[in-house]
């Protein structure tokens, strides 16, 4: 392993691996992120060298496993070059055909491509899918196109030369210009000018600086960060060593969580190859520039993530928020400034180093420029990571990328900004996603958690879900967040099992103020589920607590099953499928719900052929009273 | 050390670096409520009864007198509406647990608030940490801590070290503003191996020099 002493090798290096790379050469690429390889793709990847050895096709057909490109739920993803055709579910037992047909006869493998659940029309290459043809991807693009675990292939394709650029043409300073000049803000939570907290750290007068990357991702169903940590996870080590040169640190933290595996593999890979390569260590490219970074396996829970709670965790100590009243920036890790940034935050700082502040800023809007990754999620057709231009409506966001509602069902809110998010109405779907904006709306940008929910979504007991998942992820140090989510979720367990109460709403908004006073974000966001569900769906709350009557049909103890006599036809599906023994029935009789017996698991309402709709789901109306048997008798 | 000038209740107090406002206050006697607060302990901002209302570029903002530090023209309001709801609602959340401590009901009274509001919880403790912190940083024996987080968080003796420490210390019992930190000690007790038992040996034939096991 050759050391790349300046920059004039690093470029040599560069060329040298550009030349031996033959654009032309077929490439297997399989996505090798933890989705695809949870659904197989390691046996797809096998069963690919096996069928090439066999066809005697090795040398002249390229393998590789690449990073998530964000479409997971149809993984695993194969793409074949350079015709950049596009392969969905791809089983092992598919490999024969695909070697056969595509790779050494030019043809297309038509059942495995992708197909449009509207027209029905095929879609050939990747980008001519609609859930990829609408988003923007700056940076997850990037991960389709290396081996996540070859640094020579992020060298092909232009890897270290920003850190390059920043040792060699530009000062600390001019550094931090470009930054400020992007207003890149934060994706890890607050959205904070990234600037700003480089520029207290630089300027505080301890020599002694760290610069950290926040890969704690505690929301549940959100995977950024984890698909661009183990994706390529040199770009988020060459923003790290760009920023810590520009504060001017020489030591770094990567925080992962420990249930991130291969996130851990391949950014201690990425770390590895940069030392040996000397892109990392003392004297950078011989800029005389030093940095080294060690990688930190966090197991804590979801507070974590929290700035002041992770920098304990670092020191070793448990990771509980601590009072800062003054910031981490200037004394965080064992009082040193500590410059903290999310994962997507520090892989846009290489691409803003590499083409420019103008080129980031022509993305996205005023107030958030660039574009920001989300995860969606929920009850909508295509779900995955979606990277979109801030800006964009999140009716874009759901119809053009997310392809809409499935199963013909209609759209009811958005949940955006993780598990202390709020929830967006039908009538806010135009708003623009914008950290600003997203927040105006009682609900904020977060990491980009995006979770979609239908008609038949009860918003109480979303707000009940959140709360609950609260409950046991505050650290449990201060009244507000830890008595607040209490209470807060036991008026909402009693509101959602009929036990609601006049008077129960505007506690929920006394007790979401209390939390105002909260010592760390989580408390202080803890409630925005439940303000926001109260601000756009206030009459649900109200159906539950004055009819005892749940809207979204959803909440079990409110909910009853019932068989319309005059609609049932005696076909028997449900009675031979109720799990309860709850339904009465038999040949040529109505059949009738014992409803002491039903445990409302909804199967008869579900196998009830729909040609007949016989059983039919209410609340807040008494249940009919059973037909007398004497009547049951079917003509 | 550089003077400070800041405004609290509409009163000018001139502070000295590094006190906080709690601190600034006193000295104007207003009196800002404390629970886990302590001089010589470090700063903790758990039970946020102290919360006052700051002022910072024209926004108000919610933080902890206890710690927040003093700043140059900051206005405070010690009392404003929103502050005295707060308190009023942490006091009856803190209620549920401690309903009878006497620091509790004085505040009660003074920020009218209903003992009786929530349902009680089994758990008397309040979360102050004053007894896991004075044994961690004064005594620095860590014989008591905080397990499990969120609602489930509680405090618990760590039987091998309270064993050793706690008969001849107590000395957090009286911090502990719900008054029942004795009798949870006391509970704890039956579980923790007394001292003398430590010197009988056990009639084991190993060499855990008999201090496992030996409390019956
Ligand atoms: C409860 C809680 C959990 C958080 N979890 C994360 C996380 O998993 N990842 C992350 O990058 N930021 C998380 N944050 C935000 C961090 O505190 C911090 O603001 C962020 O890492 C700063 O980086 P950024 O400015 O690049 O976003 C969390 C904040 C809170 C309050
Ligand atoms: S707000 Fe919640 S998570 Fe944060 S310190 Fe308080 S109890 Fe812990
Ligand atoms: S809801 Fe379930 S338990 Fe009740 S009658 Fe229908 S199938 Fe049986
Ligand atoms: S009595 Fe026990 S827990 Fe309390 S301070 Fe003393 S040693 Fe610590
Ligand atoms: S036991 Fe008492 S002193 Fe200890 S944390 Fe609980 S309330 Fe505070
Ligand atoms: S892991 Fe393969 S597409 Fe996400
Ligand atoms: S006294 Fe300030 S937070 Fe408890």
């Amino acid at each position: 392993m050759t050391m790349l002493s300046s920059p004039e090798k690093l470029e040599c290096a560069r060329k040298d691996i550009v030349s031996r790379i033959d654009p032309t050469k077929p490439c297997i690429s399989v996505c090798a992120g933890a989705g695809c390889l949870a659904s197989g793709a390691a046996e797809v990847i096998a069963a690919f060298k096996t069928e090439l050895e066999f066809h005697g096709l090795t040398t002249e057909v390229n393998t590789k496993g690449t990073g998530c490109p964000g479409f997971c739920e149809r993984g695993p993803i194969v793409m074949i070059y350079p015709e950049e055709i596009c392969y969905l579910r791809v089983k092992p037992e598919d490999v024969a055909e695909i070697v056969s047909h595509t790779i050494k006869e030019k043809k297309l493998v038509d059942r495995l491509l992708y197909v449009d659940p509207a027209t029905g029309e095929k879609a050939t290459r990747e980008s001519d899918i609609p859930f990829y043809k609408n988003q923007q991807r700056n940076i997850l693009s990037e991960n389709l196109r290396i081996d996540s675990k070859s640094i020579d292939d992020y060298l092909a394709i232009g890897g270290y030369s920003a850190l390059s650029k920043a040792l060699f043409q530009m000062s600390p300073e001019e550094v931090m210009g470009e930054v400020k000049k992007s207003n890149l803000r934060g994706r890890g939570g607050g959205g904070f000018p990234a600037w700003r907290k480089w520029e207290e750290s630089r300027n505080a007068p301890d020599p002694i600086k760290y610069v950290i990357v926040n890969a704690d991702e505690g929301d549940p169903g959100a995977f950024m960060d984890r698909a661009l940590i183990e994706g390529n996870p040199h770009s988020i080590l060459e923003g790290l060593i760009i920023g810590a040169y520009a504060v001017g640190a020489h030591e770094g933290f990567i925080y992962v969580r420990q249930e991130y595996p291969l996130a851990v593999i391949n950014i201690n890979l990425a770390i590895r190859q940069a030392g040996e390569r000397g892109l990392l260590g003392k004297n950078i490219l011989g800029s005389g520039f030093d940095f080294t970074v060690k990688v930190h396996m966090g197991a804590g829970a979801f507070v974590c993530g929290e700035s002041s709670a992770l920098m304990t965790a670092l020191e070793g100590r448990a990771g509980e928020p601590r009072p800062k009243y003054i910031h981490t920036a200037v004394k965080g890790v064992w009082d040193h400034p500590s410059v903290l940034n999310n994962v997507e935050t520090w892989a846009n700082v290489t691409q803003i180093i590499s083409k420019g502040a103008d080129w980031f800023t022509q993305f996205g809007t005023k107030g958030s420029t660039g574009t920001k990754i989300f995860s969606l999620v929920g009850k909508i057709t295509n779900t995955g990571l979606v990277e979109v231009p801030m800006g964009v409506t999140l009716r874009d966001i759901i119809e053009k990328v997310g392809g809409g509602i499935p199963g013909g069902k209609q759209f009811k809110a958005v949940q955006t900004g993780g598990p202390s998010g709020g929830c967006i109405p039908e009538a806010q779907l135009d708003l623009p996603v914008d950290f600003d904006e997203l927040t105006k709306a009682g609900s904020m940008m977060g990491s980009g958690g995006m979770i979609v929910m239908d008609e038949d979504t009860c918003m109480v007991d979303i707000a009940r879900y959140f709360l609950d998942f609260l409950k046991d992820e505050s650290c449990g140090k201060c009244t507000p967040c830890r008595e607040g989510i209490r209470q807060m979720l036991k008026v909402l367990t009693n509101i959602t099992t009929g036990k609601g109460k006049e008077g129960d709403v505007e506690l929920l908004e006394e007790l979401a103020e209390s939390t105002g006073a909260a010592l760390c974000a989580l408390g202080k966001s803890a409630p925005n589920p439940v303000l926001s569900t109260i601000r756009y769906f206030r009459e649900e709350y109200e159906a539950h607590i004055r009819q005892k009557k749940c809207p979204a049909l959803s909440c079990k103890e409110l909910i009853a099953f019932h068989i319309d006599p005059d609609k049932c036809k005696a076909c028997g599906t449900c009675f031979r499928q109720c799990p309860a023994e709850a339904i009465d029935g038999g040949k040529k009789r109505i059949h009738v719900i014992d409803q002491e017996k039903c445990t409302k698991c909804g199967t008869c309402f579900d196998v009830c052929p729909p040609r007949f709709g016989a059983v039919r789901k209410i609340s807040g109306e008494p249940v009919p009273a059973p037909i007398p048997e004497e009547q049951r008798a079917m003509a | 050390m550089s003077e400070i000038h800041l405004q609290i209740d509409g009163k000018e107090v001139v502070a000295s670096e590094g006190m906080t406002i709690l601190d600034a206050a006193k000295t104007v006697g207003i009196a800002i409520p404390t629970l886990c607060h302590h001089e010589k302990l470090e700063p903790y901002g758990g039970c946020r009864i102290c919360t006052v209302e700051v002022e910072v570029r024209g926004w108000p903002k919610l933080v902890a007198g206890c710690i927040y530090p003093v700043e140059k023209d900051l206005v405070v309001r010690t009392r404003s509406e929103k502050v005295d709801k707060i308190r009023k609602v942490l006091l009856e959340e803190m209620l549920a647990h401690a309903p009878d401590a006497e620091e509790l009901q004085a505040l009660a009274k003074e920020y009218g608030a209903d003992r009786d509001r929530f349902e009680k919880e089994p758990s008397f403790c309040i979360h102050c940490g004053l007894c896991v912190r004075y044994c961690a940083e004064i005594k620095k024996k860590h014989a008591v801590g905080f397990v499990d987080r969120g609602s489930n968080r509680e405090i618990s003796f760590i039987p091998e070290i309270a064993s050793k420490e706690c008969w001849d210390c107590k000395e957090c019992f009286p911090l502990c503003p719900t008054s029942a930190l004795q009798a949870a000690y006391v509970l704890a007790e039956s579980l923790i191996p007394q001292p003398d038992a430590e010197v009988s040996s056990c009639s084991c034939s190993c060499s855990c020099s008999g201090k496992s096991g030996t409390g019956e």
